[in-house]
């Protein structure tokens, strides 16, 4: 039986049928739903410190504000959720809001519902919290040290989970190798941070005890139990809906599903439904990141560089709570930890630990940048090392062509492949021959030019047991296995015999609707738009299981095969229909050109439509062996997908493509930027479904690629004060910044996928970043050792490593100067000012409190505490962001009237500063010389977004300080251009809505 | 600009895509939610509310604005243009067309923004080169696609404009 005699749809790259309403405005993203009238707005008041106890929090002002219907508090919600689930054994708790104490900046502190979000946030600056700081801890490695401090107390350290592995004989292999050849890799956090941020609807019925929420979520739907259990309701009380388009994903938006819980408990305790809208900094600074990792690798190595043993020790930092599905980060590439390589024996030691840090989540890419990065930097040491030829140490430790199906030694079966054929072809239509000629005529020319080179096996369609492997055996077997991936399709037929797909894939910009229709109307020889399909999912209505949703590329292989086989049984019903119809046998009928009718006589036949309506019109009439032409709905879930084994073998995913990268870049003699001169990507990911979608994956993977390699960081300070909280500060490339790769592909197709498609969606995020850093080591370092590279290689990390370090200035610039330091950003600076009035009296109007609060810029007053202490109240503003701050000061080293030093702390909704600074009275004859010398630290909200305008600012402020000293003494005012910009900053703090 | 106190709601009224409108709006509600959330033009979208991303770009009198910067207040007496009003018809315009053919778009959150400079950027100069394009998506962020495809999408919509060869 032949699906249709046009030229099948499937294959081809159709416009997609998304985009006329998406280039038209017309995308239904989850701001733009309508809600019910009546809605309120959430606004959330967070963290501004890294780790510190909450106090007291006082909702008092915020209660009494303009629209306020609620504040709810940490407390508060706690009496209505439970914990949320964590997946590991472990004692702790896992709130999605700080309940006793904050462990990350961002972490949500309060709630406020109001009429709209600008009285929302109005009123989350009244929300008065009382935090006592704790020491913080950024670093996964510090965080393990005996004296660091403790995020969860019941854990009794920061080491959340322990395990460690072998496969084969690990010992013996490193005993008998000749090489044993190590590194020490450190791969820092980003995230492929989409531009819509998150965005949840929320109402509570009490009639029912039933939440109803529409989130743009991305799945796994085993997220929906999480939420239900911590909402305390059964599953069918949660009907969670997603929007019919979002705004890109790529993992971030599984991260929105503790503010599913926070905002059905707003909704619950507001009594009326809510919305809320993430903001970017809310978003930068508290969504989900990717995991960083420190990573030591060794092998053991032959001499001719085949690999017989690889010993993985990584400590994986998941930020400040183990948020379901995490450790996964650390899991999902367990099957895989030998990449595309044959290696028989392996040993892994994988820790899990808490920092103060914004917990991890899903990100493109899952796990994949953090071990092919040491992977493939360990493969550049061995060829380096050995004095091998860099290709050659990879090819000869390659899965062989004919091994597929091949078990590796940590338990996942690659499907298919043929791993060296690929390469071949990418070395010669890449023209890897003209490249090294490029190099070769660049360093002759004194250029620094590097070639580097990755390879990557990338997994798709996750084995929804593999997480399990976090567990010890024993604890596997209490908990019964868990495996599998149900994907589910449904394809419906309507009365007037037209065809309706639904599925659960929850795109976020891939065009899955464009590709099932593909897929269906082909089965049913109907045009592309005859097939209307839907992709969006209401838990209630749809046909759903735990692994749906759009992650670990599993639309091509698992979705798209699922509505193929429900497409089939449906097409082989309507076959039997039709034969009966025109008395033909059933092998006989063909579907084409919107019509079933008999191969071998074309003017035998009827219109799809009537046949396709035939069980809604007339069911007495079919065949007694069809049931019903309605509806098909299938589960598929691949046998491969087993649960781990006794001894810990796991096969984390369906499908395995291969992807082989090279690439040329050259670092600028004098700005040591590392520009990208050419990319090869080569791919395998199976039967290509639509050519341009697959291009558009691996570009668009690509492009995140280049930002994590040369530009992102999730920079946080010593004292957990996050520092990239704009895209002023996380820098996302640029058109200008992103090269056009040049594509190849190679397709083996997958023989566990019904259309034999693999996922492609993550494969550079994995192979780009480790492709580029070994070709920036090729380049600083063309022989020898490798020098050690950490991601993001910007310009400022390379000049030092070809200039040397920069020299001292000859002439120290004396003005403020804004620096990292252990705190959050540091400023220092000095200044004078000239006053009308004798020593004594400046002496006394600097301890008086009247005169503090008159001359203090923003000051909402000032109070003596005693001799030597005062508190102060006061507004200040960076840039956009202007805050109000409790202050304590306190006096010392008192020399009256000639010197004192002024300490302060200042606490505020903002983030926190402290500082001291030594003031000197000089006499002039006519007046008072006063000069000044301070050091101050800025940390929280002022220095993630403001970082940049710190220095000026703080010079503006205390500068304003003292020329309205200068003025209150009957001194000279300042009205020179620091004035003006004090006035300025004023104005745009104004302007601003924060 | 008449100065405004924070509790006055005063109309402002503009042109919207050929017609007038006078929603109100308090003195610091920012363009881009007076578009979106009281006239409910959801075409134009936020990504970051700090005039980075370009996602919410419109035009005002011709020029290409960040609806995020730009008060609502100061609207008054301008002519706006949005995503909404680019396609004549059921039709889309050639700048849309060349999006939808060259897969210039994946999410299409960003494409609103990058759609309204492109199309200021064609009406004042036709014959923009490559690196013009260049520059003036270089102020728009796009997540999904890579850029690519979308200065291809450029290059064939400028040629279309001007009713030369379709391909770049
Ligand atoms: S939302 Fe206006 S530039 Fe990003
Ligand atoms: S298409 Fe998704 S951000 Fe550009």
């Amino acid at each position: 039986m032949k699906d249709t005699a046009t030229e099948p749809l499937l294959g081809r790259s159709v416009e997609r049928i998304e985009d006329a309403a998406l280039v038209s405005g017309r995308g239904q993203f989850i701001d733009d739903l309508p809600v019910a009238t009546g809605t309120l707005a959430v606004a959330f008041v967070r963290a501004p410190h890294g780790h510190a106890d909450i106090k007291s929090v006082d909702v008092t002002a915020a209660t009494r504000a303009p629209g306020v219907a609620a504040v709810i508090t940490g407390q508060d919600v706690t009496r209505y959720i439970r914990s949320m689930t964590v997946g590991v054994k472990a004692n702790v708790e896992c709130w999605p809001i700080a309940v006793d104490r904050v462990r990350y900046v961002g972490e949500p502190v309060a709630m406020v519902v109001a009429t709209d979000r600008y009285l929302a946030e109005d009123a989350a600056d009244l929300v008065e919290v009382d935090y006592s700081p704790l020491t913080a801890v950024v670093d996964p490695v510090r965080a393990l040290a005996d004296d660091a401090p403790v995020l969860h107390q019941s854990l009794g350290s920061n080491l959340i989970n322990e395990r460690r592995f072998r496969y084969g004989d690990p010992e013996t292999a490193f005993d008998a190798a000749p090489h044993r050849i190590g590194i020490d890799v450190t791969y820092p956090r980003s995230a492929c941070t989409p531009i819509e941020t998150y965005g949840v609807i929320a109402r509570y019925e009490p009639g029912e005890d039933a939440y109803d929420i529409t989130a743009n979520f991305q799945g796994p739907f085993s997220i929906h139990a999480v939420v239900a259990r911590s909402l305390q309701v059964p599953g069918n009380r949660l009907r969670l809906r997603t929007p019919p388009d979002s705004g890109g994903s790529f993992g971030i938006k599984q991260g929105v599903f503790p503010y599913m819980i926070l905002s059905g408990v707003a909704a619950r305790i507001a009594g009326a439904p809510v919305k809320w809208i993430e903001d970017r900094l809310e978003h930068l600074s508290a969504s989900v990141s990717a995991t960083n990792r420190q990573t030591r690798i060794e092998a053991a190595v032959e001499a001719d560089g085949r690999i017989t043993a690889l010993d993985w020790d990584q400590i994986e930092d998941c930020g400040a709570h183990l948020r379901a599905p995490e450790p996964a980060t650390l899991y999902r590439m367990h099957g895989n930890m030998t990449g595309a390589y044959d290696i028989a024996n392996v040993a892994i030691r994988n820790r899990v630990v808490l920092t103060n840090k914004t917990p991890t989540g899903l990100n493109r890419g899952f796990g994949g940048p953090q071990i092919y990065f040491a992977l493939e930097r360990l493969m550049d040491t061995i060829a380096r090392q050995l004095g091998l030829d860099r290709l050659d140490v990879i090819r000869r430790n390659l899965v062989p062509a004919d091994a597929f199906p091949y078990r590796t030694a940590t338990g996942a079966l690659l499907d298919s492949g043929d791993y060296a054929a690929a390469m071949a072809r990418a070395v010669d239509e890449g023209g890897l021959a003209e490249l090294y000629a490029r190099r070769d005529t660049a360093r002759a020319e004194g250029r620094r030019y590097g070639i580097g080179f990755a390879c990557v096996v990338e997994p798709s369609v996750s084995n929804m047991g593999y997480i399990t492997t976090v567990l010890s055996s024993e604890e596997r077997a209490k908990a019964g296995p868990k495996n599998g991936a149900q994907a589910t399709a449904t394809v419906a037929i309507d009365p007037l015999g037209s065809v309706t797909v639904k599925v659960a894939s929850v795109p976020q910009g891939q065009g899955h609707r464009t590709v099932l229709a593909q897929v269906v109307a082909d089965k049913f020889g109907l045009p592309l738009d005859a097939v209307r399909v839907l992709a969006d999912v209401d838990t209630m209505r749809d046909a759903w299981s735990i692994a749906s949703g759009n992650y670990a590329s599993r639309f091509a292989p698992a979705v798209a095969g699922a509505t193929e086989i429900a497409a089939t049984r449906l097409r082989d019903k309507l076959a039997k229909v039709a034969a009966s119809q025109l008395n033909i046998g059933a092998s006989d009928v063909t579907f084409d050109a919107g019509r079933i009718g008999a191969a071998q006589n074309p003017d035998n036949s009827l219109s799809f439509a009537r046949v396709a309506a035939t069980a809604h019109w007339s069911p007495g009439t079919l065949p007694d062996d069809v049931g019903q032409t309605l509806r098909e709905t299938v589960f598929w879930t691949p046998p491969e997908l087993e649960a781990p084994t006794a001894d810990d073998g796991i096969n984390s995913s369906l499908c395995h493509g291969f992807i082989f990268d090279f690439c040329g870049i050259e670092i600028d003699p004098d700005t040591a930027e590392p520009r990208i001169d050419r990319y090869v990507t080569m791919h395998d990911c199976g039967r290509i479904l639509h050519p341009a979608m697959v291009d558009g994956q691996v570009r668009g993977g690509f492009a995140q690629a280049v930002g994590a390699a040369f530009l992102e960081e999730y920079a946080y300070g010593e004292d957990g004060s996050f520092r990239s909280g704009t895209l002023a500060d996380y820098l996302l490339p640029t058109v200008m910044e992103v090269p056009e790769p040049v594509i190849l592909h190679h397709e083996t197709p997958s023989p566990f996928t019904p259309l034999g498609a693999k996922g492609v969606g993550e494969g550079n995020c994995m192979s780009t970043p480790v492709c580029i850093a070994n070709a920036v080591a090729d380049a600083l370092a063309p022989e020898g050792d490798a020098p050690n590279i950490v991601l993001p290689v910007t310009a400022a990390k390379l000049a030092p490593l070809i200039h040397g370090e920069e020299p001292e200035p000859k002439e120290p610039v004396p003005e403020t100067k804004a620096e990292a330091t252990s705190g959050g950003r540091k400023l220092t600076g000095e200044g004078r000012a000239l006053v009308q009035a004798s020593r004594e009296d400046v002496w006394k109007m600097l301890l008086d409190p009247a005169t503090l609060d008159a001359i203090i810029p923003g000051s909402h007053g000032v109070q003596k505490v005693d001799e030597t202490r005062f508190k102060a109240d006061v507004t200040l503003g960076v840039g956009p962001v202007r805050g109000r701050y409790k202050a304590d000061i306190e006096l010392s080293d008192l020399d009256p009237p000639n010197a004192v030093t002024l300490s302060g702390q200042a606490v505020g909704a903002l983030g926190t500063g402290g500082g001291h600074g030594r003031v000197t009275l000089t006499d002039t004859g006519d007046g008072t010389e006063i000069t000044y010398r301070y050091e101050a630290e800025i940390g929280g909200k002022v220095a993630s977004v403001g970082g940049r305008l710190l220095d000026g600012a703080a010079k503006v402020v205390i500068g304003e300080f003292f020329r309205a000293l200068a003025r209150h003494c009957g001194g000279g005012a300042g009205n020179g251009p620091i004035a003006r910009l004090r006035g300025l900053l004023n104005r745009i703090a104004k302007g601003g809505r924060t | 600009m008449p100065r405004l106190t924070k509790d006055e709601k005063p109309a402002v009224r503009f042109t919207l895509n050929g017609r007038a409108v006078s929603p109100e709006a308090p003195p610091r509600m920012l363009l881009s939610d007076l578009l979106r959330h009281e006239i409910g033009a959801t075409g134009t979208h936020v990504g970051c509310e700090h005039g980075v991303c370009g996602a919410c770009t419109v035009q005002v009198d011709g020029a290409p604005v960040r609806a995020c910067l730009m008060l609502a207040q100061q609207a008054q007496g301008c002519d706006i243009r949005t995503v909404e009003a680019l396609a004549e018809g059921p039709e889309l315009s050639p700048l849309q067309a060349a999006f939808r053919e060259h897969f210039a778009l994946q999410c299409g959150f960003c494409t609103a923004g990058i759609l309204m400079t492109l199309d200021a950027l064609f009406a004042s100069q036709p014959e923009a080169d490559e690196a013009t394009i260049r520059e003036a998506l270089s102020g728009h962020l796009c997540r999904c696609t890579g850029y690519a495809p979308i200065v291809q999408a450029a290059l064939a919509a400028r040629n279309r404009i001007k009713g030369g060869p379709i391909d770049a």
